[in-house]
């Protein structure tokens, strides 16, 4: 049971060219979204190894946002596209291990779109919150 | 510089930026909390950290402390990292040293009303910043030498201005255009806004001095294929589209090398003469022919004519009519590939219409007397299909009562074609259009329909008055439909006379739309191509709307002219000038400097299984022998730090600098652990 105090832990790994740019722009028109989620800057989601993923939930993140560029505009070509397969396998491990896989989100929000970011904000912070806290959660 | 310790020694200073970030965070619970992290020895704050000031606390920090990291929580780094970088150098220190908690653009804008929740989140930033800032290493950047040369692409008049002024400061220019001719838009105007310059004169002599230039390599009839590399060091294919037809340096080339004579095109036109096959001209709107072989206009640069290959039905009488002289028709012709190379490039590759049409209630191609803005600059034009006497397309007469539609398709966030933004230069051609027609029909009578009268550059409100002078008649109301009086073909104009409040019906003798304007389609892959973002709406994204307005986030790579969003003539040349300001700095230095974040193999830990091979999107990686073992060898020039290799390595044997795995968990950790909280 959720108890009243309890806020969502959730980690966003997102890219600095188009997710990172796009939430400093939601920043510059004041967006307003939920003050839940914590960023982490890479420079491609194709950094994004697996293992980070499994190691957030298994400290007990209740939540996960991968979020880079849109298909066909990642600053590296094609490191979206190989961060979106390895989305699947990180999914299908979730699920596997009993962990409901809508806690892992990937989103593509590129530098202009500020608005979108604060969506996504709010739309992941809703669903980890309907979600409740992770069963993994030690604490 | 200060001798870096294993112990971590970090600085966390705070930065207020005024009451954008101390208005919606409590900076003194931050910097409370940010003292008690592991490895923190000072914790300080200051109203404008990126102020000299503000500065001088980091680098008298450094060397009172003795610090070997320093975490700045501001804005965004990618504002000001490389302003607080180059303060962590002068305090002596290696400049990536230093990481930055975005406690502004991602926290105290987007949460301005929850001090509480965005005090908690500035605090978790600090405590993520200082985690990484505890493993930073020294890194040094990589120089790397710039090519002296740039690429322009597309030739219109931004085109054109950027390739003269880098050609001027002396670097090699190549500047390509996908059409025969190098010009645009503007070559199609009869005259500009608001000193009534005639476009061609004052436009032809720029072509001549692009044409001219020994340090312009004009490449018409041209598109880009691929592009390779990074700045100051791009490698371009371009692909010269088969144009039939030899210039004289080809002619000669070709006799050098095939022993076959023939001087080549002199522009003579005796093929357009006996070609059988007629097309709409595309310049000319389709308002008048031409045929299969062409000039794009009379005053084209190069003046070499071309081949239209769809259209050509290879009957060869063009090749007798050129003769063996000349021998300048190659009806055989293939495209044909190049590879330059360029150490910036500069995207100007311009604009198109909406296809109004599709806006049905105004009947664009339904009503003969129903045209765009840019039909009626070829038909007021003196070189044009009418030879400049305005005529009604549905019976040669000439019109008399003329209504223009401003705003057709933009400022209109209804969707379909419709345009949410301004097109910027319409209602100011529409005026423009109006006096021509004052000043060339005697009698006859403008009417405008607008919604505001946008008239915001230099003499140009100015201008607007003097058109309301001259008798234009300017009805305020956004026009319902157009219909058509089947017998006479004759307009009535519906729309609401928002001065008067009431509804009117308005009979025209012809009706002109100032069609909103749109990327040109092509623009989506082109971006692609060169790396560079775009806008909600689908024009190029420059890297910073006020800063860095002609700059893209990649690194040598700029734009000029409408391609960034509309702009009239001035602002487009006076973009272009600065795009090949900035284009010819990183040339003119000769050298740039590159973050050093390049993926490195741990070889004791490669396994040489291959599997970040094809995880590379530029081939940087291969496998080697060494000391008996297979590993992976990165190619460091080819690397261009993305890290997608170091997120597959099933080893974990890649080390992407600056953003190492053990970096990275360590953020993760801090955050949901509170690892290094005391
Ligand atoms: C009806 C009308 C009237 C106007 N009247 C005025 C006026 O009176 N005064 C004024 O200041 N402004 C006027 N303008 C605006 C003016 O036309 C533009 O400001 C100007 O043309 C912008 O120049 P540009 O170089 O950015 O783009 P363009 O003129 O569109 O040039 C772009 C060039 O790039 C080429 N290109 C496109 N794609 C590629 C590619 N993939 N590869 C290679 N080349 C490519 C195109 O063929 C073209 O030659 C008017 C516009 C219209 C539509
Ligand atoms: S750079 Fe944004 S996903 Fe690759």
């Amino acid at each position: 049971m959720t108890d009243e105090n309890w806020k969502p832990k959730i980690i966003a790994i997102i890219c600095n060219w188009c997710s990172y740019a796009g939430a400093d722009l939601a920043g510059g028109a004041r967006i307003q979204y939920p003050p839940d989620v914590r960023a982490i800057r890479v420079m491609c989601t194709g950094r994004v190894d697996p293992l980070f993923i499994m190691k957030a939930f298994q400290d007990g993140a209740d939540g996960m946002l991968i979020s880079g560029c849109h298909f066909g505009d990642c600053h590296y070509l094609e490191g979206n596209y190989k961060c979106a397969k390895r989305m699947f396998l990180v999914k299908n491990i979730l699920k596997n291990i009993g962990l409901n896989d809508n806690r892992l989100r990937m989103t593509f929000v590129s530098a202009s779109e500020g608005a979108k970011w604060g969506e996504v904000m709010v739309d992941v912070v809703k669903t980890v919150n309907e979600l409740g806290p992770s069963p993994l959660n030690k604490r | 510089m200060v001798e870096t310790k294993n112990e971590p020694r970090i600085g966390v200073f705070l930065c207020h930026c005024g009451t954008n970030i101390a208005g919606s965070i409590n900076i003194e619970e931050v910097k409370n909390y940010a003292k008690t992290l592991d490895g923190v020895v000072i914790a300080d704050e200051y109203q404008y950290m990126c102020s000299t000031p503000g500065q001088s606390k980091i680098i008298d920090a450094i060397n009172e402390n003795n610090l070997n990291g320093v975490v700045v929580a501001a804005c965004s780094p990618r504002l000001h990292e490389p302003t607080f970088r180059m303060a962590t150098q002068e305090g002596g220190l290696n400049q990536f040293r230093f990481e930055m908690a975005n406690i502004r653009d991602q926290n105290s804008w987007v949460h301005m009303h929850d001090l509480e929740g965005a005090t908690e989140k500035a605090k978790d930033q600090v405590l993520i910043a200082v985690a990484k800032a505890r493993m930073l290493e020294d890194l040094q950047p990589k120089s790397v030498p710039v090519e002296h040369a740039a690429l322009v692409l597309g030739a219109g008049v931004g085109g054109m201005q950027a390739a003269l002024d880098l050609a001027n400061a002396g670097i090699k220019t190549y500047l390509v255009e996908k059409l025969p001719t190098i010009g645009g838009r503007m070559s199609q105007l009869d005259k500009t806004f608001p000193t009534l310059d005639c476009s061609q004169c004052i436009l032809t002599p720029k072509m001549v001095d692009v044409g001219r230039h020994p340090l312009i390599e004009l490449r018409t009839y041209t598109e880009v294929e691929k592009v390779e590399g990074y700045i100051g060091n791009f490698t371009i294919t371009l692909r010269h589209k088969a144009r039939g037809v030899l210039d004289p340096d080809q002619a000669a080339a070709r006799a050098a090398a095939t022993g076959i004579l023939g001087t080549g095109c002199n522009g003579c036109g005796d093929c357009d003469a006996v070609c059988p096959v007629i097309k709409p001209n595309p310049f000319e709107m389709g308002m008048a022919p031409r045929k299969a072989i062409y000039i794009y206009h009379a005053q084209v640069m190069p003046l070499q004519y071309t081949i239209d290959f769809d259209a050509c039905v290879k009957c060869g009488l063009c090749v007798d009519a050129c003769g063996s002289e000349k021998n300048a028709i190659d009806l055989e012709a293939v495209d044909t590939f190049e590879e330059i190379k360029v150490g910036t490039c500069i995207l100007a590759i311009g604009f198109d219409l909406i296809p109004i049409e599709e806006k049905r209630e105004w009947g664009y191609k339904q009503y003969d007397n129903v045209i765009t803005g840019l039909e009626f600059e070829r038909l007021i034009c003196a070189s044009g299909p009418t030879v400049g006497h305005l005529i009604r397309p549905s019976d040669g007469k000439t019109p008399m009562k003329i209504g223009f539609v401003l705003c057709a398709g933009s400022r209109d966030n209804t969707g379909g074609v419709n345009k949410a933004y301004c097109s910027r230069f319409c209602c100011m051609y529409s005026l423009k259009h109006a006096h021509q027609i004052m000043e060339k029909i005697p009698g006859a009578v403008p009417y405008l329909f607008y919604m505001d009268i946008r008239s915001f550059g230099k003499m140009y409100e100015e201008f607007y008055y003097r058109i309301q002078n001259e008798g234009a008649k300017f009805i305020r109301g956004r026009v319902a439909n157009i219909l058509e009086d089947p017998i006479t073909k004759n307009l009535i104009v519906n729309t609401e006379d928002t001065l008067l409040g009431r509804p009117v019906a308005m009979e025209m003798d012809m009706v002109v739309l100032a069609a909103a304007v749109q990327p040109k389609p092509e623009a989506e892959h082109i971006r692609q191509m060169f790396g560079v973002s775009k806008s909600q709406d689908g024009w190029l994204l420059e890297a910073h709307p006020k800063l860095n307005p002609c700059g893209t986030t990649t690194a040598g790579i700029y734009l000029a002219g409408v391609c960034q969003g509309p702009k009239d003539i001035p602002d487009t040349v006076a973009q272009a000038e600065g795009a090949a300001s900035a284009a010819s700095i990183p040339i003119h230095m000769g050298e740039v400097q590159l973050e050093p974040y390049f993926a490195m193999c741990m070889e004791d830990l490669c396994a040489g299984c291959g599997m970040c091979l094809n995880q590379c999107p530029y081939g940087a990686l291969d496998l080697i022998e060494k000391n008996g073992r297979t590993v992976m060898e990165v190619t460091e020039a080819k690397c261009k730090g993305c890290g997608t290799c170091g997120g597959f390595c099933p080893g974990g044997a890649i080390k992407m600098q600056h953003f190492t795995s053990p970096q990275i968990c360590a953020q993760i950790d801090a955050f949901l652990l509170k690892g290094g909280v005391n």
